[in-house]
């Protein structure tokens, strides 16, 4: 359809509660074709759009009405040209960062004057052992005004790669595992789905079940992972050094599945490459019994220390309006109170056969953030024992098959983070023509630069590790 | 009170012999290679390796490009590569890094890293690095992390992580550098007094890895300086990385 209606459809459809979920440029020919994909959570709906491009260079941009489009336009703009006119913020995403690329004009960081009033500007490397990324803080003495993040650092290539090697299936796969090194098992599970079913393949129950026994135990790690990083972070040492180690055996159970500690190697195009024997699966159910009691005894202190919850409660908040407003994902907006969770919403996998509880809360501060991922762990420790102990037989690996030819896909899951959404794209001889890759992240960089608002310097590491977003998920 | 007892019961979480821990017999580690199992010179694993880290006549594993996913390993039904639980991998010459054919662990690792007196009487008692990602997946970044939690507490050998490179004895690489943080990785590396090292640590930093391919890349800083060790691995485990550094510091 024109662009004018599709851009007056989206209007209308968003503000009836659909959500955007991608949003992106491909190019056939002389043509540039805009897909939008909007989503229904409710409804479990999923509504597809595109407007054809035959030489125009811009038009109206959506972002003023609709704000969780921002980052999709720019995004649009820099990989295919066409502006989107009166967009409030035309900043690059991934390219043209300032002082590294000779693009014409340097993009100009937003700049805040007055008696006082002074900047501190972090990174690309950062203190700890992290990944890159540029902030730039304008500030009150101690007090925050505003955050301006600088990403792109990381920017690999990642969406041409699969197109250039797209006659390596082995390779497709492994380059889906290091689209995030902390989401593996997140981002290679909705790439293989996609694949599967673009050739009408598909895998056994057994395959199913053991592909979420591992989805939720990269959960449970992480978030293990985060807690004791955030009890670090206000200087809560017992419950840096408690969280980490229960981490540990969590992530060291992902390698007596499949050989590594994040679970590389699991995936492959028709089901997995490890099963789970009998005695295998008595050891995690008694790791995950251990498990449960040792996170509740650790958990229990760390959420009654005075100390803890002084620094946790009333930081970093971030309202549900605003949430959904900016297009919020995954626990961080369940924290704001927004009830949306793939895994319930748009099941995959065993997701099918039972129901996933949305688990949210209110407050949307440091502790909402912190407190869900304790009770996702408790909630995860659950869906894997279930699955565990009723396994199905079956193969663990589907035949392959060709994929369809002149076909779209849309993959959507819920990695630990939140929702990812591959879109695959094929040409007329079945070949991988455009791979649309959306991490979380991409959504919630945001939030944690409006989250820091008013709040003071000395509280943004506590706030972005409460989120934890990836650099390089976004960045691809 | 509580927290009390809550430490208590943590106790004390610490791999105590490091040297000599043992891994679970599912981690893939060192690849055992038998050229003679090769009997249908079907050269499937060549072709399907993704990151081209398999050559055939004579056939070999280029363990600074290979991801340890073991496909070829599964692919092939006579047998011929095989990955073991065997981490020690780090090597201070990139040619080591070749496996060929026949060659046994024990074999690799005494060959591997030379403890070197220079190196040992520099940075022998205490070692501190900055570690820059460029462009890593994470993955790396994650289990450097790893090495000064309270299992493997990389602390304890004077081996540290440290915020400034004017604090650094040397530089750990992480990732296949992209474009857009060579210059930063370059201004990192200059700001590290002499002597100094470079640590390249897993598949990415050594050869480009998965990501070799990429037109967003730009790895000429790894032309300008010498790399004083390699950790190879997709990513190298916490073990594979302390007890190279310490085979390479000579520390006992």
């Amino acid at each position: 359809m024109p662009i004018y209606d599709l851009r007056n459809q989206l209007i209308e459809k968003i503000k009836a509660g659909n959500r955007l979920v991608q949003f992106f440029g491909n190019k056939n020919g002389e043509e540039i074709i805009l897909y939008a994909v909007l989503v229904h959570d409710n409804l479990s709906k999923l509504y597809i759009s595109s407007s054809v491009f035959t030489g125009e260079k811009d038009y109206q941009s959506i972002t003023p009405v609709i704000p969780s489009a921002h980052l999709f336009e720019r995004e649009f703009y820099e990989q295919f040209g066409i502006e989107p006119k009166e967009h409030p913020w035309l900043k690059p995403v991934r390219k043209g960062i300032a002082g590294i690329d000779n693009i014409e004009i340097p993009y100009k960081f937003f700049n805040m004057t007055g008696e006082e009033v002074h900047e501190v500007g972090v990174g690309p490397i950062h203190a700890g052992i992290i990944e890159p990324g540029y902030f730039r803080f304008s500030c009150h003495g101690e007090k925050v005004h505003y955050l301006e993040i600088e990403l792109g650092f990381q920017h690999r290539g990642i969406e041409d790669l699969f197109i250039k090697n797209y006659e390596n299936p082995f390779f497709l796969t492994k380059l889906s595992e290091s689209i995030t090194g902390d989401t593996v098992i997140g981002h290679s599970g909705t790439f293989v789905r996609a694949m599967e079913s673009l050739s009408n393949v598909s895998i056994s129950r057994r395959a199913k079940s053991i592909r979420t026994i591992m989805l939720e135990l990269e959960r449970i790690a992480v978030h293990l992972g985060d807690i004791s990083a955030l009890s670090g972070d206000v200087a809560y040492l017992t419950g840096n050094s408690v969280f980490g180690a229960l981490r540990t055996k969590i992530i060291n159970t992902t390698m007596s599945i499949c050989g590594n500690r994040f679970g590389r190697g699991l995936m492959t195009l028709g089901g997995v490459n490890y099963d789970i024997s009998f005695e295998l699966k008595n050891k995690i159910n008694t790791t995950l019994d251990w498990l449960n009691d040792e996170v509740t005894l650790a958990a229990e202190v760390l959420f009654s220390s005075a100390s803890v919850l002084e620094r946790f409660e009333q930081t970093g908040v971030i309202g549900k309006d605003t949430a959904l407003e900016i297009g919020m994902v995954g626990p961080a907006a369940r924290a704001s109170g927004v009830v949306i969770d793939a895994r319930s919403d748009h099941p995959f996998d065993a997701y099918e056969y039972f129901t996933v509880h949305k688990l949210t809360l209110d407050s949307g501060d440091v502790f909402a953030r912190a407190y869900i991922r304790y009770i996702e762990i408790q909630h995860s420790i659950k869906i894997i024992k279930e699955q565990l102990n009723n396994l199905p037989e079956g193969e663990l690996k589907s035949k392959s098959n060709t994929l369809q030819n002149d076909s779209l896909l849309v993959s959507i899951s819920e990695g630990w983070r939140g929702e990812i959404v591959h879109v695959i794209i094929t040409d007329s001889s079945c070949n991988l023509k455009r791979v649309k890759i959306k991490d979380p992240s991409f959504h919630n960089w945001f939030a944690l630069a409006l989250a820091v608002q008013e709040e003071g310097i000395s509280d943004f590491p506590l706030c972005n590790k409460s989120f934890n977003l990836s650099y390089s998920g976004f960045d691809l | 009170m509580d927290l009390l007892i809550l430490r208590l019961h943590h106790g004390y979480q610490a791999i105590k012999d490091i040297s000599n821990a043992k891994l679970s017999d599912a981690h893939r580690g060192f690849p055992v290679i038998d050229e003679s199992k090769c009997i249908d010179n079907c050269r499937e694993c060549e072709s399907i390796c993704p990151t081209g880290a398999i050559k055939i006549k004579p056939l070999s594993v280029d363990i600074g490009k290979c991801i340890f996913c073991s496909e070829c390993e599964s692919f092939c039904t006579n047998g011929t590569i095989k990955f073991i639980n065997e981490y020690k991998l780090g090597s201070a010459e990139r040619n080591k890094l070749i496996i060929p054919s026949g060659k046994s662990f024990a074999n690799y690792h005494s060959e591997a890293i030379k403890a070197r007196k220079e190196i040992h009487k520099l940075f022998g008692h205490s070692l501190k690095l900055r570690q820059v990602s460029s462009a890593g997946c994470n993955g790396c970044e994650m289990e450097l992390s790893a090495c000064g939690n309270v299992n493997f507490d990389m602390g304890r050998f004077g081996i540290d992580f440290v915020a400034s490179p004017r604090h650094a004895d040397g530089i750990v690489i992480t990732g296949p550098i992209s474009k857009n943080m060579a210059v930063a990785l370059e201004d990192a590396y200059n700001s590290v007094n002499h002597p100094k090292l470079v640590i390249a640590v897993g598949a990415c930093a050594i050869s480009g890895g998965i990501f070799t391919e990429s037109s967003e890349l730009n790895r000429e800083f790894l032309e300008k300086v010498k790399i004083d060790l390699y950790i190879p691995g997709c990513p190298p485990h916490p073990l594979n990385v302390i007890n190279s550094i310490i085979d390479f510091i000579g520390k006992k």
